[in-house]
């Protein structure tokens, strides 16, 4: 299978050295900037976990939600953050399998959203316990209660899906990165040797590790497709299983996951913004990556459109008054002002910059993600909110206002998950390094080392490892 | 033998006095909250007496109707529940097993009615009521659900004596504690299993009804409406 050539406007055209010296710089060397940024993260974030440790010792009424809005913010935050996290797996993986060679120096910095998204996302199941010390009641294990959990909640659907994610999207981010690690091994000294010996796991680049790494990752791309579909799929059901007006919808799988690809690529947009100025990445990810990832956007923007219109107009159109008063407080009520933000976020203001191919460029696209992001959080909340405090018995009608606990829990989780991601860039070298360089040669990786091998004598009995690198 | 506990409520009787809420909160230790929480909804009354106005003033009538748990025989409350606090007991009843809530909260969102009630704090009661607590029903602790049992604990005693006495329960001797403080005898308690029961009667009546019957969740709480609705009174 022939390796697709490069475009001139991907290719990246610097030496092999120079490459390693630039991505490993972060982790061999630790400006102060990096400490300020940690202090901030640390400083900003610590009391969210007091205030979770006040809420346990209190009780849920430390939070805002009451009766009947019994889910807040904290589950608009968990289907946000689990929506965040198909930025990485997702793209990266259909990105790997169409063979779009431009994807190179994007997929490690997605696969990383994805991991620290989900890791974040899943606290708030447990945040928003009653008692989340008795969280591990949903995993089905030999107790002395004698009980299995229950196979029939959308809530067990979520524990046993967002495991299977979380694992197996640790591991899409985990093995391509051992070879940079042996990099990162072999130059480094002391105390950084030891532990990135421990984490190359032996890494010695022949051609038959070569191949397996390669057939893994094939075999991980397909695979993580379906658990990233599903596992979006079944938070919408924590909503459409319920006979909540607004919430009982056949639309929310696929709405669901269409908001997820769409707010993860916005999110990979602007951490990749981020990246390239922080890390001085400008000759890696290039005006064409933002505009290629932009034209995704942009699909994705349409697609949501899409969506939200028809689940809107048969909500209009059924006109069952149950329904209606949670749809009229929407479009009209209490919430129309969040509405209509979260239209010009997601559509009206990202739709001309990402359409317009002058406009399509670093900083638009990075204004159009930064609104998506925004809106797409604001349409988790609309998601919420409203319908619980209209449901069917009028006189059960409620308000929902965030408290400081809800607010300062999500600004902790928030600060949370940059930190892990500022740890995880000063750790591993955001961009793949062996990829990368891979798509500069014409022959992949396991052919090169064989050949190479066979030119020193060295004799090496594996078959010649498939050409897809 | 299992019995299908039910309960018929006649419009028409009810004056909204709100004894049964009184005697509901006595008997199921329910916890209570200061007037700013209750402002906010936190109040938790497993009964609650709705009130409708009629008419235009001067000529305003007064439309009473009390609310608790329907225990559904589809509860949508009981498959969200992932672990099985929410169940469905033999008696058919919707039963809570507080000790293995863990609080999501998902039943009470499932729930049409909102019969469901959260423990958002601990309970309190200023002294010397915690003294008055009911021995036979357990308080519960902050982050669980709690809602009408249909008051258990006295279906549970009353099957024990008569077990004891080697016979069956007689109709109309399990008494809620609402069922058994209301002035105008507008609620009944029965067995539905039993055709000749008061509440099988009653809820053949023309009168009978549920409250959102076209969801399907098949309440045991049976409203007679009110025959004066009809026309003019």
């Amino acid at each position: 299978m022939a390796t697709t050539s490069i475009a001139p406007e991907y290719a990246i055209d610097i030496k092999p050295d120079q490459i390693r010296q630039d991505l490993l710089r972060p982790i061999f060397q630790t400006s102060r900037r990096f400490y300020v940024l940690v202090f901030f993260l640390v400083a900003i974030g610590l009391p969210g976990i007091f205030l979770y440790a006040n809420q346990m010792s209190e009780g849920m009424g430390v939070a805002g939600i009451t009766r009947p809005i019994f889910w807040g913010i904290y589950i608009a935050n968990f289907v946000f953050w689990i929506g965040i996290s198909h930025a990485g797996t997702l793209i990266s993986a259909i990105l790997r399998l169409v063979n779009a060679t431009w994807r190179r120096p994007v997929t490690r910095c997605a696969e990383a959203i994805t991991v620290f998204a989900l890791a974040i996302g899943a606290q708030y199941p447990i945040i928003h316990l009653g008692r989340s010390w008795l969280f591990f009641w949903l995993m089905p294990y030999p107790s002395e209660r004698g009980i299995w959990p229950n196979f029939r909640s959308p809530l067990c659907w979520d524990f046993f899906a967002i495991s299977t994610y979380l694992t197996g999207s640790t591991a899409f981010l985990l093995l391509p990165i051992i070879p940079d690690w042996a990099v990162v091994r072999d130059r480094a000294s002391g105390f950084r040797k030891r532990i990135y010996t421990i984490l190359a796991l032996g890494w010695r680049g022949t051609p038959r590790e070569w191949h397996r790494l390669e057939v893994a990752m094939r075999i991980m791309a397909v695979a993580i497709l379906p658990v990233a579909i599903s596992v979006h799929t079944i938070v919408s059901w924590d909503f459409a299983m319920a006979p909540v007006p607004m919430w009982h919808s056949t639309v929310f799988g696929p709405y669901f996951v269409a908001g997820a690809i769409f707010s993860g690529i916005a999110a990979l947009i602007v951490a990749m913004g981020i990246l390239r100025k922080a890390l001085h990445l400008e000759e890696y990810l290039k005006p064409s990556h933002f505009s290629n990832l932009g034209k995704l956007l942009l699909v994705m923007s349409l697609l949501w459109v899409y969506f939200i219109f028809a689940e809107r107009l048969t909500v209009w159109y059924g006109n069952q008054p149950a329904e209606m008063a949670a749809f009229w407080s929407i479009q009209r009520g209490r919430f129309a002002g969040l509405f209509w933000t979260m239209v010009s976020c997601n559509f009206l203001i990202p739709f001309p910059i990402l359409a317009i191919k002058k406009l399509r460029t670093i900083t638009g696209t990075m204004i159009a993600s930064s609104t998506v992001v925004v809106g797409m959080w604001l349409e988790r909340f609309l998601i919420v909110v409203p319908p619980l405090e209209h449901k069917y018995l009028p006189y059960e009608w409620g308000t929902y206002h965030p408290s400081v606990t809800e607010i300062g829990i999500a600004i902790g989780t928030l600060c949370g998950m940059i930190l892990l991601y500022v740890l995880f860039a000063k750790l591993v070298p955001i961009i793949s390094i062996w990829e990368l360089k891979g798509g500069q040669h014409k022959k992949p990786f396991a052919e090169q080392a064989l050949s190479a091998a066979s030119r020193s004598g060295v004799h090496l009995d594996s078959t010649l490892p498939s050409t897809n690198s | 033998m299992a019995h299908r506990w039910a309960m018929v409520i006649d419009l028409d009787r009810c004056t909204g006095c709100e004894t049964c809420m009184a005697a509901c909160h006595a008997e199921n230790n329910i916890a209570t909250v200061d007037a700013k929480q209750a402002a906010r909804g936190r109040a938790m009354h497993w009964i609650h007496v709705e009130r409708y106005w009629e008419g235009e003033f001067p000529n305003v009538r007064a439309r009473f109707q009390p609310v608790l748990c329907q225990q559904c025989d589809a509860a949508p409350c009981e498959p969200v529940c992932p672990t099985y606090a929410a169940y469905h007991n033999e008696d058919g009843l919707n039963a809570q097993v507080y000790n293995r809530c863990i609080g999501t909260r998902y039943c009470a969102n499932a729930c049409p009615y909102t019969a469901r009630y959260f423990n958002w704090w601990n309970p309190v009661w200023d002294k010397p009521l915690q003294l008055q607590l009911n021995p036979d029903v357990s308080v519960r602790e902050a982050g669980i659900m709690e809602k009408c049992t249909f008051c258990n604990q006295r279906i549970v005693a009353t099957e024990i004596q008569a077990k004891a006495e080697n016979r069956e329960v007689q109709d109309g001797e399990v008494k809620p504690a609402c069922v058994q403080s209301c002035p105008t005898t507008a609620m009944v308690f029965g067995d539905l299993d039993d055709p000749n029961s008061q509440v099988s009667r009653l809820a053949r009546s023309m009168r009978a009804t549920t409250l959102l019957s076209e969801l399907g969740t098949n309440p045991k709480v049976i409203y007679l409406e009110r025959e004066s609705s009809h026309g003019n009174d």
